[in-house]
């Protein structure tokens, strides 16, 4: 609205609820937005995980000794179970999500978001699956 | 004094969009205003869904569209505007093209056009089953982009000021505050659709309430034709939402009880699998209504708690062809009747979807009073005469709506201030509005059930067939229902968007333009398109081959006059369908 | 089938209250009637100072958006019968302020609208007279989701991100700007690009999705949003690896 009869812009009697901290919790679909994005502190975790194994490897068999230790204690084993868990479901949104980000042209025609799906899910199957021979040979 | 905008535009749909752009664009100096009770893409333009008429095939020819035109009214149409129309209708809708309406597509990339009941050729542009939908987004988002149209969004005008024998403004409502203001203009254009809200089964969004012809009326401009109120063959029985067209288009055949094809004993040619131009189901809406009635009174339609009805079959076109060229058609269906036409049988029964009639205008849009415009289905130029073509009336908003900016452009161009009379007859208006709308709180008639029996005595008696009696007691009802409405009682006294206080200002506008259309039709002593008497079943053309004009006297009767009708190159003839002419 | 409902609709009459509350109508509830009936039976017959918009009663207009049970929903496609026995609760919707009863005040998306330039822009314009600008089905599938939108502002509602910041410029104007820049006609991506790249433009979006589950229409405006994100990241990537020759060839979306 430009200028004449002066609309007005704010009215002083017009309600604006405050959305709550907690809004998050009142639809099943606002949680499940909130732990896919917590589960990037999951992720974060892993790597300094990672982190710690390569500290450990470097300084040799007694601090590796160590961070084996450390990782049989039972806290340290949940939480990683946990991450775990977290990371699956970080892998497993991000691929959801992918084919309504992604639109991908063969010549004119588009490709369905059900086989950008498959070609994401197909190609972490097979990476996982080389890891796996190679790690279990 | 001078006058606050150069155009103001009333009402915000298809044509006061497009009259906006072309003031926009004739002078981008001019201050244009579009104002409107509704945000503009709420305008009832938005649930128009079969497409809009422009010759642009190779096999087509103007005039062929001028006889489809000139045929399907009945010959009461202005043969010079029905001319300026078909020549600039194309060209119209190739501009909404170039301003980005998606309109449908050959594989060629070219617009893609579409048989419709009544036009003997392919020639209707379409965008899906939603063209109103993109057309009004498409003119909407247009009007976005320039900075001399300003809009008033959820005004409700109640009366254009005229003084000097010319229009000077309007007096409005903000309904977001209740505050009444004196808008002046150096000219105004009425834009604000028909008014089939008078009618208890209807296409119409509940918008539709006749506001700018009652607005007209009240000053003085005359209404014209406004016994010719069209039926849609087929909408939903309840809703009265609107099967389109295209659904007998596409190939839908319409059956009664028994599973007959029953159009074919009705004089519109005989049955045949595939779609065939101006016959069977594709023939003109008013016949195919009028055969309703028949088969109803033969007892062979379907009895359902909301009416008598007949059934659409689009069973036969297949799942693919209904989700490529009826989608809406389909959802429609399901989300508000529970019925999947691509398994089930779909309940049809006539609803009043367009009014021919309207405020009166020439070939520019111009009304008889100096600075007054009108277009779109507010208005009658007429180029639908006794019956409306369908796919007509998008067009009509396009090219009128036009015709009537660059008209009051140039009105507005060479107009002088505002008179002292103009704004007090503002202020006068600001304290009727006070006393009749303000404090009803001891009222005894309740708005809704006014309304209700004004669209009962409508539907009854000056609905598909009329007589003499029961259009002689609609005008009695009707003046009863006027003197009722002074003692209407509104709950409502707040003044932050009171809708009561609307629905009561709306319901006035309503039953002055149904005492119009039942004194017009009661004094037309034929039948001719989509006015039928059974008193008088047959098309006089030496008594009334001219327009009715009703003008509103100061005791608030209705005065008819009558005006002839411009002939140019088609003389009155037969109207036929079905015989493969 | 119960023959009524309870229907508890917001009220608020801001000159004789301060707060909104709530009051029970009972309605009846036949299979066709949709919840606009109930209120449309309530103003009629019950309370005539009951105030919402409503107009077209067939999910064209976008007039009808209110919040059901806690979801946004446009009340002419939302049957009474779903929330039987009841009671159903009727808001205004979400994320607005409220001015009266059920009535929102839409101004910002009007303004925002406005914003993202929604028409075409082409350096050159076709006369009429040489007819139309050829566009392929396929070329009309690219942006034709997008086109469908009614603005009917669920999207808004349901947006955590416009709750929590009001200067989002939120998902139908953002799906409607996608919409012109996906159109072959269309030249102005380039134009719209600033106001979308910014702070409170597509990146204000987190990807929550509801604005995409609650369309009535199935524009899929978190869709919309996500491709554009893309398109914004490798324009910037672009702009750092071939800086020259880049400004004449203009961002046109994947």
């Amino acid at each position: 609205m430009t200028g004449s009869p002066i609309y007005r812009e704010h009215h002083p009697k017009w309600l604006r609820p405050r959305m709550s901290t907690w809004w998050w919790l009142e639809k099943w679909a606002f949680v499940k937005f909130i732990l896919r994005e917590l589960s990037s502190v999951f992720v974060a975790w892993f790597v300094v995980y990672l982190l710690l194994l390569f500290r450990a490897v470097r300084d040799g068999d007694g601090a590796y000794q160590n961070f084996l230790a450390f990782s049989a204690n039972p806290i340290v084993l949940t939480v990683n179970v946990v991450t775990l868990f977290f990371v699956v479901f970080h892998a497993l949104t991000w691929f959801a999500l992918a084919p309504r980000a992604m639109v991908v042209h063969i010549g004119k025609k588009k490709v369905p978001p059900f086989l950008i799906g498959v070609g994401n899910y197909g190609g972490w199957i097979m990476v996982s699956a080389g890891i796996f021979w190679f790690l279990l040979r | 004094m001078k006058p606050q905008h150069d155009v103001l535009i009333v009402g915000g749909g298809g044509a006061g969009l497009r009259a906006a752009i072309a003031v926009a664009e004739a002078d981008p100096k001019l201050k244009t205003a579009v104002i409107s009770k509704v945000y503009p893409m709420r305008s009832h333009t938005v649930s128009a869904e079969g497409g809009a008429a422009g010759v642009i095939a190779k096999d087509d020819s103007l005039e062929e569209h001028f006889y489809d035109t000139v045929s399907g009214g009945d010959w009461l149409c202005d043969q010079d505007a029905v001319e300026a129309f078909v020549r600039e209708a194309p060209q119209e809708l190739m501009r909404l093209e170039h301003w980005g309406c998606p309109w449908s597509r050959e594989p060629d990339g070219k617009v893609a056009v579409r048989p419709f009941g009544g036009m003997k050729r392919k020639r209707t542009w379409f965008a899906a089953d939603k063209t109103g939908f993109h057309m009004l987004h498409a003119l909407f988002q247009t009007t976005l982009k320039y900075p001399s149209i300003e809009r008033y969004d959820e005004w409700f005008v109640t009366k254009l000021l005229v003084d000097d024998g010319r229009v000077q403004g309007v007096v409005a409502i903000e309904i977001m505050t209740g505050r009444i203001e004196t808008i002046t203009a150096k000219s105004v254009i009425l834009c604000t659709g028909g008014c089939g809200r008078v009618f208890p089964f209807t296409t119409n969004a509940a918008i539709k309430t006749g506001d700018g012809m009652a607005l007209a009326y009240h000053a003085g401009a005359p209404l014209k034709d406004m016994e010719f109120i069209q039926y849609h063959p087929t909408g939903l029985p309840f809703t009265g939402i609107l099967i389109t067209e295209a659904a007998r288009s596409e190939g839908g055949y319409l059956v009664n009880k028994d599973g007959y094809r029953y159009l074919q004993d009705y004089d519109l040619g005989k049955p045949e699998a595939t779609p065939v131009f101006r016959a069977m189901e594709l023939g003109p809406r008013d016949r195919l209504s009028q055969a309703f009635v028949k088969e109803m009174q033969k007892g062979r339609t379907v009895d359902t708690p909301y009416g008598q009805v007949v059934h659409l079959d689009l069973r036969h076109l297949g799942e693919k062809v209904i989700d490529t060229k009826l989608p809406f058609v389909r959802e429609l269906c399901q989300k508000y009747q529970n019925v999947d036409p691509v398994k089930e049988l779909i309940p049809v029964r006539p609803v009043i979807h367009y009014m021919m009639g309207g405020v009166s205008t020439d070939v520019n849009a111009a009304t008889p009073i100096a600075g007054l415009y009108a277009a779109g289905e507010v208005a009658c130029v007429s180029i639908n005469g006794a019956n409306r073509l369908g796919s007509n009336s998008l067009p009509e908003l396009l090219v009128f709506g036009a015709r009537a900016g660059r008209a009051a452009a140039e009105f507005a161009r060479s107009t002088s201030d505002t008179t002292p009379a103009a704004i007090a007859q503002g202020k006068a208006e600001h304290t009727r509005l006070a006393k009749d709308f303000g404090g009803k709180r001891s009222g005894r008639e309740r708005i809704a059930t006014l309304r209700e029996e004004m669209q009962k005595t409508m539907e009854h008696s000056a609905g598909i067939y009329r007589t003499r009696d029961s259009l002689a007691k609609a005008v009695t009802t009707l003046r009863d229902l006027q003197l009722r409405f002074a003692n209407v009682v509104i709950e409502d006294q707040s003044n932050t968007f009171n809708t009561e206080r609307l629905a009561a200002l709306e319901l006035s506008c309503m039953l002055d333009v149904a005492e119009s259309m039942a004194n017009a039709a009661l004094l037309r002593e034929e039948s001719r398109g989509a006015h039928q008497r059974t008193d008088f079943p047959k098309r006089d053309d030496t008594k009334f081959l001219k327009h009715t004009m009703v003008y509103r006297q100061s005791d608030g009767s209705c005065r008819v006059e009558y005006a002839p009708v411009t002939i140019t190159t088609l003389p009155p003839g037969e109207r036929v369908y079905g015989k493969g002419s | 089938m119960a023959d009524r409902i309870t229907m508890q609709v917001s009220r608020y009459r801001p000159e004789i209250e301060s707060d909104a509350q709530f009051e029970e109508f009972e309605v009846p509830c036949p299979k066709d009637w949709v919840v606009l009936d109930g209120l449309n039976y309530v103003k009629d017959q019950v309370d005539g100072t009951l105030s919402y918009r409503w107009s077209c009663r067939m999910g064209v207009c976008g007039s009808c958006g209110m919040m059901v049970n806690g979801e946004p929903k446009l009340t002419c496609a939302t049957f009474l019968s779903d929330y039987a026995p009841g009671p159903v609760k009727v808001e205004p919707l979400r994320n607005f302020p409220v001015v009266r009863d059920l009535v929102v005040e839409i101004g910002d998306f009007m303004r925002k609208l406005v914003s993202v330039k929604p028409w075409i822009i082409r350096k050159e314009e076709k006369p009429i007279s040489q007819g139309e600008y050829l566009q392929t089905p396929d070329e009309l599938d690219e942006y034709k989701q997008y086109s469908m939108c009614i603005n009917c502002m669920l999207c808004y509602s349901a947006c955590p991100v416009y709750g929590l910041d009001p200067g989002f410029i939120g998902p139908a104007a953002i799906a409607l700007a996608q919409r012109y820049n996906l159109d072959s006609r269309d030249e102005g991506a380039a134009e719209r690009q600033e106001i979308l790249s910014q702070h409170e433009g597509i990146w204000g979006c987190t990807f929550v999705g509801e604005c995409t589950e609650v369309c009535p229409k199935h524009v899929d405006p978190a869709g919309a949003i996500q491709r554009y994100k893309l398109t914004a990241a490798t324009d910037y990537m672009k702009s750092f690896i071939l800086p020259r020759g880049r400004k004449a060839d203009e961002a046109k979306p994947v």
